[in-house]
């Protein structure tokens, strides 16, 4: 084995392991910060598949604007006063559908012969990142702005509610 | 030298975890923090695709940024929905949501 690989076992299992966390806590404070740990996680994936720029916006974006966003709606519908099971009755059957999932993956993943793998993580610069992004996908990019700004608007519009209420 | 089976691996597992966790739980918070689970086992398949099989073009990078975007905008919207659904009905269990049902 080599250290690059040790390195990624290490990562993977702490990606694991806030993964976990998320769907097993029972105090959603908790599952929250596991979703962090998990995100963090997937940023050093990205870093070893030398992605270096989705890393910085998978902190950037994840591990700040959406995590905080996620315990802020926790604190205002007050999750953990509500009384009850937090997993439904359908539980079994729930953990027995994501283990067929996932055997069947792996094994998909395993049997499958990749053309055209290179072996190894090739990396992409973040200049040639940013030339096609204005360039082949400057629509889509234009598309995601809007669809951002859509979001934004709207979602002000639910959560401050009516006028006088 | 990670073979890619590695990366495609670990995103099944976060997702198969993201899949029990949208089923099992019961709130609606708890369920959204599945799906972004999920999404990113989604984003890591783009990404580790892009970089070992096609470098040349690394469509995948382009389209784990332009995810991760989405789910930026769906947070917030999802959030909004479920403070909504709490101040009007106090409730924040998908099950109770059930005002469809007569």
């Amino acid at each position: 084995m080599t250290y690059e690989e040790a390195i990624f076992y290490v990562i993977a299992a702490i990606t694991v392991a806030g993964g976990l966390g998320v769907v097993t806590a029972r105090n959603v404070i908790h599952s929250a910060l596991f979703l962090i740990l998990a995100l963090l996680g997937v940023a050093a994936v990205y870093v070893l598949l030398a992605s270096e720029f989705l890393a910085i916006v998978q902190v950037l974006v994840y591990g700040g604007a959406v995590t905080i966003l996620i315990l802020f709606a926790m604190m205002l519908t007050r999750v953990r006063d509500i009384a009850g099971p937090i997993d439904g009755p359908q539980r079994p059957i729930a953990a027995l559908a994501a283990t067929v999932f996932l055997g069947t993956t792996v094994l998909a993943v395993t049997q499958t012969e990749w053309r055209g793998d290179t072996g190894e993580a090739t990396v992409v610069s973040i200049d040639q990142i940013g030339e096609v992004l204005f360039t082949t996908w400057a629509m889509p990019f234009e598309i995601a702005s809007l669809v951002l700004m859509v979001a934004l608007v709207s979602a002000i519009v639910l959560a401050r509610g009516e006028e006088g209420e | 030298m990670i073979p890619i089976d590695n990366f495609l691996v670990l995103s099944a597992i976060l997702f198969s975890l993201g899949m029990y966790g949208v089923l099992a739980r019961r709130n609606a918070v708890l369920i959204l923090m599945s799906v972004e689970l999920m999404l990113q086992a989604v984003v890591i398949n783009f990404v580790a695709f892009a970089v070992y099989l096609n470098p040349e073009t690394f469509t995948g990078i382009i389209f784990g940024i332009f995810v991760i975007v989405i789910a930026a905008a769906e947070v917030g919207l999802a959030l909004a929905i479920i403070l909504r659904l709490f101040r009007n009905r106090q409730i924040s269990n998908v099950d109770e949501a059930d005002l469809l049902k007569w």
